[in-house]
């Protein structure tokens, strides 16, 4: 089964339908009861860095999700991406998973941009990944987000998107990947990534 | 880099698509989740659906509306038309929205749009403004373009960043199903007077009038529904030809 953590507040069907779509047998995890059976584990959402991570706190998950990940993949997507890291700046400040070790901080694109930045933007790989794989270099995903996790280990980093300056749109870090994008909104592209993700041996 | 993007907008009534002409005299022109699955092989950019009937508005065809169609896309999802409460949000999110489009809200109830950007995000609201006029003359109209308001559109603009809204999709009523191009005027207008994206709307009815608007605004998104719903018209065939233009989309 796929586990994707419900910490409340946000539109969770889509990566449920997406992850349905491809095969997998998604299901909801709202307690560290609900991992039992869980083969990988998908940590989405959108919103503020402070409010998920105490609704994880809240749902006794926080522990739970860091020995999963010591095991098995996770995915985080958007904010989910975020709480990967270890530390977020919003709202005076809140600590991560840290699972990738790095720091969440406002999106400052200068003059003329806007934030969010919201919109199809290309992210250019630095390395090959296994769940990129089949998807030609360059391509556009979908983004919609004021924040960025900027990893502490340049090792991490696996793609770059440009909003005024670059930051850092993928991380991956053993079986833990955090794609800053959102994959189920990305069309055909995305899915494949979704896809790749459940065939995924982490 | 960011890149434009094409919005087709879905107008229902009766849970039907229909397309009306200055928000008045609609058509039938067919059923809403099947143009929306051609719409996202066609590579669309997003899909925003506004219910438009009249009178005793409830979220019930959205909600049934989002559950289908996010079951055949993978897009982001835009919906609004009668959304007048936090708990009105809450259930299209959680059905399959990402988005919710607040018109009514944004004049009459601040509060309510401040909680449901706070509880989903500034993201998750697109302020949808409709105006009146022409030549540096626009006033704001709700209730599907019945009711004046008496802000002016800049004080209305101004307020919305406030109210923790994350884009602005801006519609002139007198283009509206005309196809006669945007008013390029309020574009500029507008992406100067708000830090926020801006979705222009109401009137395009070539590939060339949104050509003008990408190339003299600096409109992030343009929203047609008209060219779309009539002819041998659509969003790839539209990136084909402006892309001739050095306007840049998204690559798939």
């Amino acid at each position: 089964m796929i586990g994707i953590v419900d910490i409340g507040l946000c539109n969770l069907r889509s990566v449920e339908k997406a992850v349905y779509s491809r095969g997998g047998d998604p299901v909801f995890v709202k307690g560290a009861g609900d991992l039992k059976d869980v083969e990988k584990l998908i940590l989405p959402g959108v919103g503020s860095f402070r409010a998920a991570m105490e609704r994880i706190h809240d749902a006794g998950l926080y522990d739970p999700i860091r020995a999963f990940a010591a095991k098995k993949p996770v995915l985080g997507i958007c904010l989910g991406m975020q709480l990967l890291g270890g530390w977020g700046d919003e709202g005076g400040g809140t600590k991560g998973l840290d699972l990738v070790p790095g720091k969440v901080t406002r999106l400052e694109p200068g003059a003329g941009l806007r934030v969010p930045h919201i919109g199809w933007n290309t992210v250019e790989l630095t390395r090959p990944h296994a769940l990129f794989e089949g998807i030609k270099p360059n391509r556009d995903f979908y983004f919609v987000h004021s924040f960025h996790l900027v990893p502490a280990d340049p090792a991490d980093v696996l793609g770059r998107t440009v909003h005024g300056p670059t930051f850092v749109s993928a991380v991956a870090r053993g079986h833990v990947v955090g794609l800053q994008f959102h994959p189920e909104k990305s069309q055909a592209n995305g899915i494949k990534i979704i896809s790749s993700f459940l065939e995924w041996d982490g | 880099m960011l890149k434009r993007r094409i919005i087709p907008v879905q107008l229902l009534v009766n849970g039907r698509l229909v397309k009306p002409t200055r928000f008045d005299t609609w058509r039938d022109v067919g059923d809403p989740v099947k143009s929306s699955k051609v719409y996202n092989d066609q590579t669309a950019d997003e899909l925003v659906f506004l219910n438009i009937e009249r009178g005793g508005r409830t979220i019930e065809p959205l909600l049934t509306l989002i559950q289908g169609v996010s079951e055949v896309c993978f897009m982001p999802l835009s919906v609004g038309g009668g959304v007048r409460t936090f708990e009105d949000a809450k259930r299209l999110i959680l059905g399959g929205a990402d988005k919710v489009v607040l018109n009514e809200a944004c004049y009459r109830s601040p509060a309510v749009v401040k909680a449901i950007s706070d509880a989903f995000g500034a993201q998750a609201v697109i302020a949808s403004v409709d105006v009146r006029g022409a030549d540096g003359k626009w006033a704001c109209f709700s209730d599907c373009g019945r009711a004046e308001e008496p802000v002016t559109l800049d004080a209305h603009l101004a307020g919305l960043e406030a109210m923790g809204v994350g884009e602005v999709m801006i519609t002139s009523i007198d283009r509206e199903g005309t196809m006669t191009g945007y008013d390029v005027a309020l574009l500029n207008h507008v992406t100067t007077r708000t830090a926020l994206p801006v979705i222009g709307h109401g009137g395009c009815g070539t590939y060339e009038h949104m050509k003008e608007a990408f190339l003299g605004t600096r409109a992030d998104a343009l929203a047609c529904a008209s060219l779309f719903n009539f002819g041998d018209n659509n969003p790839l065939r539209a990136k084909a030809h402006l892309a001739n233009s050095g306007i840049a989309f998204k690559v798939v």
